[in-house]
């Protein structure tokens, strides 16, 4: 199939960008061949105007000739589905009948906040708000420097239900054997009845989990929105397993 | 921009409002005369011109103030302020200046006292002599900018124009700001790097590499001045530069930006408290001192009520804006900022899908502009309802800016169609000032004709949100400013006032407290 302007198989597409240079008619023919070369053919120049100092801004419509085949499309879908923060909040209420209790931290010498304090804080990160703006969410942010044996007494002690940390620091893997004598620690205290385990940070390979010992691991440029998501989804999994 | 008043507000009510927010802030403001804090300590070091810093491997470097600060606590504690111990060292230990007592501090050849007696009294006043240097260059800032503007110029229109900058790169922003300012900038605003505020220190030096910002330094604070001087006289306004107080670092922040000639500051009273987790004692202390800074270094803080909208709902939770407001102006007015310095922020917040959203903007805005008749409102644009459809994103700026000029608002950060998609390319800040322009050129008299309908639905919205704001304010009255916070009555977050990040560095001060920088500041205000 083809892009839809105002009759089936036009093609049609707008797209509007800025060339750096000078607005006069080499411009918009510097546009309308970059508008060939990326299948728009014919297009037109409706809008050119002179930006700054050599910069011109193009809006451009135009038919392209590229054919879509749906059948050959791969969704990834990842193994939770992304929620808003009401419908986590809606889920944890229906799912736990009570908040859902997150427990952050950053372990070992890592002083590093700022991964953990990006997903934990109101103020948040990339648009999204922290998970303290959830509702149904009761988040104790420990900050940093704490010891895992602290870390699981305070997990017990609050009875939570996840226990997130972030991990900056990788000088000699530092980050890798902070996260397996966290999930050590754990296994060790509670058994099976231990909180989900999430470890984020830049360097980690989220395909570790199972070597690391730990439920999750998220990489650089995670949200909130996707921390929580998983949370909401994980928890409910997590629950129907013990029970 | 003066406006008259549309809305015939009970002069009752409105001296109800201010006279419960004094009593909401007096036990704060208490508690803020009677404790320090490291960062208030090295802000006065840094007003006495200490900088610098050691290069050390691998973790960052570590101020010269942070260092003293931290051996004058280990030594002999804070309680007496770092003034005392450090000018009493100074007079007596054989050092050739502030700078070379602090090299010998980092190789810990320092044994500080706190000085009684004659001896104390001389310190004091080699304090004294020190922090009055400093002022004596805010106050010839302040001057400065009066000429510049004076013979510049300032912008032809009210709102001014606010625009952001912000790579990361100290010599990127340079010539980005100044095409902003070409574009038709009047306040250029150089975004931190992410987290900054958390940091309990102030980078030091030119700045080459941030996170979605740029590190707010002194050295990134002059050059960039001096950048936004040159293009000021080149497009015939003089250009104002704002950067960030809020977070960990306020009182030294705001010091430096007097001593660079930074025109506007972002301090909120609760922001680091409600979004960042900072301990509400530490920030009302903090707070406090940078205030009185940016009082005599005549800079404009703006305010962070937009904020809340981010989270609660902008129509339910519309009297918490009024309440912050109201909160900042008192602990505004407590510092010795003038109402021409009070940036009130306030934000274009409510869900566009709700009937009749524009006339409660239009309701919540024009309150906030007759509360507040000669503050330079701070009127923020959509971000929450911004969705990625930049088409309606733009529609939604346009009537964004419709509220800001019918309502006489006093500085109006530019929306941009890509909110929440990227960082703004330079196609969208020319759009986004397309549309300012439009607005403003044709509507910009338009408050002239409008008057809304007495008893109808905008002036019965702007009384009914006076009226929860007054009911909120007499709650926090009752309970206690800090408990109202622990208790999340602000946001959704309950932040009691013995947790939060920078609580170690909250000190009680002791009798014979001496700091020289207060000291000055307060008696200037009287």
């Amino acid at each position: 199939m083809r892009p839809y302007g105002d009759t089936t198989g036009d093609g049609m597409v707008q797209l509007s960008f800025t060339l750096p240079i000078p607005h006069d008619a080499r411009a918009e023919g510097a546009a309308l061949q970059l508008a060939a070369k990326m299948g728009m053919e014919p297009a037109m120049v409706v809008h050119a105007r002179a930006m700054s100092d050599g910069f011109t801004f193009f809006v451009l419509y135009g038919s392209v000739t590229h054919l879509v085949d749906v059948s050959k499309v791969e969704v990834i879908e990842r193994e939770y589905p992304l929620l808003s923060a009401k419908d986590v909040n809606a889920a944890i209420k229906k799912t736990l009948r009570r908040k859902l209790v997150v427990l952050g931290a950053c372990i070992g010498t890592d002083a590093h906040t700022v991964g953990i304090d990006a997903i934990l804080n109101v103020k948040g990160f990339a648009g999204e708000k922290g998970l303290e703006y959830y509702r149904e969410m009761r988040v104790l942010n420990l900050g940093a420097q704490v010891s895992v044996p602290e870390l699981v007494h305070r997990a017990r002690a609050e009875r939570c239900d996840a226990v997130l940390v972030s991990q900056v620091v990788t000088q000699r893997d530092a980050h890798l054997r902070n996260t397996r004598e966290l999930s050590a620690a754990f296994r060790e205290a509670m058994g099976t009845r231990r909180p989900l385990l999430v470890v984020g940070g830049p360097r980690f390979d989220p395909s570790m989990t199972e070597e690391l010992g730990v439920d999750r691991i998220f990489g650089r440029g995670t949200t909130p929105g996707e921390v929580a998501s998983y949370l909401t989804f994980a928890a409910a999994q997590h629950r129907e397993g013990a029970a | 921009m003066s406006i008259e008043a549309k809305l015939g507000l009970n002069a009752r009510t409105v001296r109800k409002a201010r006279r419960l927010a004094d009593r909401a802030i007096a036990p704060v403001v208490e508690l803020a005369k009677t404790h320090t804090t490291v960062s208030v300590e090295r802000a006065v070091l840094r007003l006495a011109g200490m900088t610098g810093t050691d290069p050390t491997i691998g973790n960052g470097e570590i101020p010269w103030v942070n260092r003293v600060v931290d051996t004058v606590r280990d030594q002999v504690g804070l309680e007496h302020g770092v003034a005392l111990p450090v000018w009493h060292e100074l007079r007596t230990g054989g050092h050739a200046d502030l700078d070379d007592l602090a090299e010998k501090v980092g190789s810990g050849s320092v044994r500080f006292t706190v000085p009684t007696g004659k001896d104390g009294d001389r310190a004091a006043r080699a304090a004294l002599t020190a922090a009055k240097r400093g002022l004596a260059r805010i106050d010839k800032n302040r001057r400065e900018r009066d000429r510049l503007i004076k013979r510049i110029g300032d912008p032809k229109q009210r709102p001014w124009i606010y625009l952001i900058v912000a790579t990361g790169d100290i010599y990127e922003d340079m010539p980005q700001a100044q095409a902003a300012a070409r574009a038709g900038a009047d306040v250029v605003a150089v975004i931190r790097s992410t987290g900054q505020s958390l940091l309990d220190y102030v980078p030091e030096g030119a700045t080459r590499q941030g996170y979605a910002g740029t590190y707010a330094t002194q050295e990134n604070f002059r050059l960039m001045r001096a950048a936004l001087d040159d293009v000021s006289k080149e497009v015939g306004r003089y250009v104002r530069l704002t950067n960030y107080a809020s977070g960990l670092c306020m009182p030294e922040i705001a010091t430096l930006a007097g001593l660079e000639r930074l025109d506007m500051m972002l301090n909120d009273s609760m922001y680091g408290i409600l979004f960042r987790d900072i301990n509400p004692i530490r920030t009302f202390v903090d707070q406090r001192f940078s205030r009185m800074v940016h009082a005599r270094a005549g800079i404009i803080i703006n305010t962070g009520e937009d904020n809340y909208l981010t989270t609660a709902d902008a129509v339910d939770e519309a009297h918490t804006v009024t309440v912050s407001q109201l909160l900042n102006e008192a602990f505004a007015h407590e510092a010795g900022l003038a109402d021409w310095q009070l940036g009130l922020g306030h934000a274009f917040e409510i869900n566009p899908d709700l009937p009749e959203s524009f006339r409660l903007e239009l309701a919540h805005a024009m309150l906030a502009r007759e509360l507040f008749p000669d503050a330079p409102l701070k009127w923020m644009p959509p971000t929450k309802h911004m969705t990625g459809d930049v088409f309606r994103g733009h529609l939604l700026d346009g009537f964004f800016n419709l509220v800001g000029t019918m309502t006489g608002q006093g500085i109006l950060l530019v929306g941009m169609m890509t909110e929440a998609v990227v960082t703004p390319w330079l196609s969208d800040r020319d759009l986004a000032l397309q549309n300012v322009r439009y607005v403003l050129n044709a509507a910009g008299g338009l408050h002239e004709d409008f008057q809304p309908a007495r008893g109808g639905f905008i002036i019965s919205r702007a009384k009914q949100v006076l009226g929860e704001a007054v009911d909120l304010l007499d709650r926090i009255v009752d309970d206690g400013l800090l408990d109202a916070i622990a208790d999340g009555t602000f946001g959704i977050t309950k932040r009691p006032a013995d947790r939060g990040k920078g609580l170690d560095g909250v000190v009680r001060r002791a009798e014979g407290y001496r700091n020289p920088a207060l000291e000055l500041l307060a008696a200037h205000g009287e």
